[in-house]
């Protein structure tokens, strides 16, 4: 069965959505779309060493990510540049370098393309056992770190002075957003896994009066979008990443005619 | 030195500098369970900053801290909640610690806002949501609990009742409490010891003590000292609202 492309690009979506809901649910809480953006174009760093090493490209690409991640906090301390244009530097510096490196590496053939927006076709069986035995990874850590990130995203303080330790909880979280992104870079490409991560999350606010309500609509949401998303892929022979991000701003554009509804009811 | 067993914090020495400025220096003070401790002081004293360095949100701290307890309930002086998140007050309530339903519904109802526990916390009022914040710190059943200016915005009444219940909770749970007021009024009666703090320890006691002090005089003005030594007599009449003295 995993034989056809079509099935892995399937559960390998299916698998990334499951994880992405959760983490974009602290993405969006925690207003990190603009760094969660920055990590994701740094991939294609992380993509190109990966080539010219012969090394995995996953965890290429996850060492690459948390470093940026360490050279922006730096960058935080000792400039005195405000937070925007640091993502900023960081985002469009390590996507040119990365670019260039590819320019460089004219032995190797690129899909330019394929990186960028995701490739249907990319997705091997190895694939499939990263981002399922990742993901189960990646879950079971937000999972033990939950309590203190939810209580420090809600009140930093109240979360230190009541003994929670929130800056592990806060660091552990930047590796687990560097994890996803090293694990969905092939179906989804550099630079619409940010789309992943809010698009469904977004829509699922709209629905929900409480975080656990969120996290569960944010994953439906996902999901919705991976399988639609690939059906329209494989049917127009458009690029797997942009296919996706459609179908969930489809799904969010409804989600807010059911908002207006209820604003009807209510009045 | 003696080792009480009563203790729950003990500042020495301690002192917050923030961009080179001491923001509150040299404080030395000690909670002990089932007292209340006071801290009054002008805007900018250092009061809430006392408060954090004792609760281990200000780190890099000149001088030290003991502690000698990990359960403890929070109630700071401003909150700021992004709404992009959907929190019910339910939800709140279970923030740093699982409770059982029992204590959230017991902890509501002590501060008066039962009715509450399935609204949206963006949609409270200020004095709402403050009773919502005593009432998470109160039900974890905390062994100290530090109040930063727990009733700003709640109304004149429930203010008193308030006061009322966190006496009540430091005999009942005899837990320690750091309270921060500016509020000489109503804080007074049950305060077994004031620290009145100007960026330092201006001078510490009970509170009549510290009303007779001079400084505190200087600090808050004459008036303000007589506020602290009304309470130590009981009045044998009321004031009307049209002026007459009703003897009780």
């Amino acid at each position: 069965m995993l034989d056809d492309f079509f099935i892995r690009a399937l559960v390998a979506g299916i698998g990334i959505a499951f994880v992405a809901g959760p983490l974009g649910c602290f993405v969006v809480w925690r207003r990190l779309s603009y760094f969660g953006d920055t990590l994701a174009h740094s991939a294609l760093l992380g993509v190109t060493i990966a080539y010219s090493l012969e090394f995995n490209i996953a965890v290429s690409i996850f060492l690459i990510s948390s470093v940026i991640a360490l050279i922006l906090i730096q960058l935080q301390k000792k400039t005195n540049l405000p937070s925007d244009a640091l993502l900023g530097l960081l985002a469009h510096s390590s996507l040119a370098v990365g670019l260039v490196v590819i320019g460089f590496l004219t032995f190797i053939r690129f899909d330019i393309m394929g990186l960028l927006f995701g490739d249907i076709l990319a997705v091997s069986k190895k694939d499939l056992v990263t981002i399922w035995v990742g993901g189960s990874l990646i879950l079971l850590v937000l999972r033990l770190i939950w309590r203190p990130l939810f209580a420090s995203t809600v009140n930093y303080e109240l979360a230190e002075a009541e003994g929670l330790k929130p800056d592990r909880a806060k660091a552990v979280f930047t590796i687990l957003l560097a994890a996803i992104i090293a694990i969905s870079i092939k179906l989804v490409g550099v630079l619409l896994i940010t789309g992943m991560l809010i698009i469904p999350t977004a829509m699922a606010r709209n629905l929900s009066d409480n975080p656990q309500k969120m996290v569960f609509f944010s994953i439906i949401g996902g999901l919705l979008s991976v399988v639609i998303g690939l059906f329209s892929s494989l049917e127009f022979n458009t690029p797997s990443g942009p296919s996706i991000i459609t179908a969930a701003l489809a799904l969010f554009i409804i989600s807010l005619l059911k908002i207006k509804q209820t604003i009807k009811l209510k009045n | 030195m003696s080792l009480n067993n009563n203790i729950l914090i003990k500042l020495n020495n301690a002192g917050y500098r923030h961009k080179n400025k001491w923001l509150v220096r040299d404080v030395s003070l000690i909670i002990e369970k089932g007292k209340i401790v006071t801290l009054i002081g002008p805007n900018g004293s250092g009061k809430s900053t006392i408060a954090k360095i004792a609760l281990g949100i200000h780190k890099k701290i000149d001088g030290e801290v003991e502690k000698y307890t990990d359960k403890i309930g929070y109630v700071p002086q401003k909150i700021s909640i992004d709404w992009t998140l959907p929190l019910r007050v339910h939800d709140f309530m279970l923030l740093t610690e699982n409770i059982e339903d029992e204590a959230v519904n017991e902890a509501l109802s002590s501060t008066g806002v039962i009715n509450l526990k399935d609204k949206n916390l963006g949609n409270l009022s200020g004095g709402e949501f403050q009773r919502v914040l005593l009432a998470r710190a109160i039900s974890k059943k905390p062994e100290l609990l530090v109040l930063d200016e727990p009733v700003q915005g709640v109304d004149f009444t429930g203010e008193i009742a308030l006061y009322e219940l966190i006496k009540k909770i430091s005999d009942e749970l005899n837990c320690g409490i750091l309270l921060v007021s500016h509020d000489l009024h109503t804080v007074m009666s049950a305060t077994d010891h004031v620290v009145c703090l100007n960026g330092h320890v201006c001078c510490s006691g009970s509170p009549i003590d510290v009303a007779k002090n001079n400084e505190y005089k200087a600090l808050f003005g004459e008036k303000a000292a007589q506020i602290l030594t009304r309470y130590e007599h009981n009045h044998d009449h009321v004031h009307t609202i049209d002026g007459d003295i009703k003897k009780n």
